[in-house]
């Protein structure tokens, strides 16, 4: 499905531009240019006020980025479990920092605040999925799975 | 030995959630059933008879607010179950909906029968996809069984962003804006989604409505503490050994919640201290140990229990740092809508590093202390209020941990 078809699922349900959005990230990963415009005009609103929202939630992206998305939490909880050895185990595997996408578009690695499965951390999510308990080691077999 | 009591999470593990049949059969929706037979102004004064106040942290008497949205004449109102937990180390919420999607429809019902609402919705945080289908197919059967009536409930997700958990924020996202909050009054209740009047309810305290219908306001009175009554899931975090869920009564005390729960700390390390609710929360040292975990004796010891996270450091942990990261947190999450809390988080965050590092003096110290207050009194929502809480309390209470990493 397109985004002109997700949009137009969604133009009679009020407040339902969020929900296409979610729904045109799960396809594109991210919102493309004509998907903001194209929503001002079902939606009726002006251009600016859709990008007042699409950058105001930290789970839409703007910009181009990798099919997976990872994320890896940052909170409390995550830090002292040892969630930065975590970051540089991916960085290290991916060959890219955190906010950026790799070169063949497979992945795209961010942070985020918690994903609520504190009962063993550390946590990154791939595509909403989340992984518990992660360690550097473990990082590689998970990645393998999107490969 | 003090002992687990399973009230909302009463059909944890023993249903299906995915089948509604599994959750009639242990009596699901009798509650429901019982009261449409009661007036509108029964079931509210049975709720506010029952004492029961608000699970999400805010800790407002649910039967009052009802009330409030029941004396508000309008065509249309609306209930709202708030499932945007985001406080770190909470997932309280989430065992819930995962677990019991239908004790939370019931309690919207019973909600919506009580003020007048045909309409419910429960916005789900996006950090959690996999519920959006067990929320949609659990709706999906309850229409098929008819059991809802002409109550509508509808699934909205969110997209990342802490502040929604405010409800006034989090109307402004159903709606399909910038989830910032809106300045109160008028009250949700008056004015709420859409400016109809609205109630917006905690998952937890929603899964608790029909337990009190079903066995009366007194009997649900009568556990825990008096001021706070029932239970409360706690998830435990951190440095101690079952790092896992508990729903005890809220006459707990810290002590039995870290070392008798939580089994202790891990490698015969000593405590050092436990943040409860969330980075909101403060940070509470030893000798307070023996206090209950029910809303107001928190209070009473300039602490809070809100969503009933037990954040667990012990002696080894490094409480600037950790301290550090939760500054980051806020002004990550502060949605920029005012001043105090879009600068002020900000800065929190530049002196905390800078301490942190070892570069910081005693006087940044007192200008923490200044910041931090002028925040929790002039910020907009209950985010920059808290946002300065962790901060404050270790200063006040682990000021040597400050003292040691002085330039």
């Amino acid at each position: 499905m397109g985004y002109k078809q997700i949009l137009d699922a969604y133009k009679n349900i009020p407040g339902g531009m969020i929900e296409a959005f979610n729904a045109i990230q799960d396809i594109y990963s991210y919102l493309p240019e004509e998907a903001i415009i194209e929503a001002a005009k079902v939606f009726n609103v002006p251009v600016s006020k859709v990008y007042d929202v699409t950058t105001f939630y930290s789970m839409f992206s703007i910009k181009p980025r990798g099919k997976n998305v990872i994320r890896i939490c940052q909170s409390a909880p995550c830090h002292v479990a040892g969630a930065a050895e975590v970051v540089a185990a991916l960085e290290r595997e991916l060959g890219i920092r955190i906010g950026e996408s790799t070169s063949d578009g497979k992945f795209a690695l961010e942070t985020t605040e918690c994903v609520g499965q504190c009962q063993d951390t550390p946590v990154i999510t791939i595509n909403g999925k989340p992984y518990m308990g992660v360690t550097p080691a473990t990082v590689v077999d998970i990645l393998a799975e999107y490969k | 030995m003090a002992e687990e009591m399973r009230v909302v999470l009463r059909n944890y593990g023993k249903i299906n959630p995915l089948k509604i049949t599994d959750y009639l059969s242990v009596g699901g929706y009798e509650a429901l059933k019982k009261a449409r037979t009661m007036t509108r102004k029964a079931v509210i004064e049975e709720i506010i008879q029952s004492k029961l106040r608000g699970r999400g942290g805010a800790g407002f008497n649910t039967g009052q607010k009802w009330a409030f949205a029941h004396k508000t004449q309008d065509d249309q109102k609306y209930v709202i179950c708030n499932a945007d937990e985001g406080e770190p180390g909470t997932y309280k919420d989430r065992m819930l909906m995962e677990n019991d999607p239908h004790a939370i429809f019931e309690g919207m019902a019973i909600c919506g029968y009580a003020i007048g609402a045909n309409k419910g919705y429960v916005y789900c945080r996006g950090e959690y996809p996999h519920l959006i289908t067990i929320l949609k197919t659990a709706i999906y059967q309850a229409k098929q069984h008819g059991i809802l009536g002409d109550f509508d409930i509808e699934v909205r997700t969110g997209a990342g962003a802490f502040v929604c958990g405010e409800e006034t924020a989090l109307l402004e996202s159903i709606e399909g804006h910038r989830g910032e909050p809106r300045i109160r009054p008028p009250f949700p209740t008056q004015k709420g989604l859409w400016q109809k009047p609205t109630v917006v309810n905690n998952v937890e305290t929603l899964a608790n409505i029909p337990v009190i219908i079903d066995k009366g306001a007194a009997h649900f009175a009568a556990i825990g503490a008096p001021t706070y009554p029932g239970t409360k899931i706690l998830t435990l975090t951190g440095d101690v050994n079952n790092r896992t869920f508990f729903e005890i009564p809220t006459n707990t005390t810290i002590r039995e919640v870290i070392f008798e729960f939580g089994g202790g700390i891990p490698g015969d390390k000593k405590f050092k201290a436990v943040q409860i609710g969330g980075a909101s929360g403060a940070f509470i040292a030893a000798n307070s140990l023996d206090t209950q975990i029910s809303f107001d004796a928190m209070s009473a010891i300039n602490s809070t229990l809100g969503s009933g996270a037990v954040y667990v450091l012990d002696e080894t942990r490094d409480i600037i740092d950790v301290t550090t990261r939760i500054a980051r947190f806020f002004e990550h999450e502060s949605c920029g809508k005012c001043a105090p809390c879009r600068e002020g988080t900000a800065r929190l965050h530049e002196l905390m590093w800078k301490l942190n590092s070892g570069r910081g003096s005693a006087k940044d110290i007192t200008l923490l202390k200044k910041l931090g207050r002028v925040m929790s009194i002039t910020c907009l929502c209950g985010l920059g209020q808290a946002a300065p809480t962790a901060i404050l309390t270790t200063i006040e209470r682990f000021s040597d941990d400050y003292e040691a990493k002085l330039m």
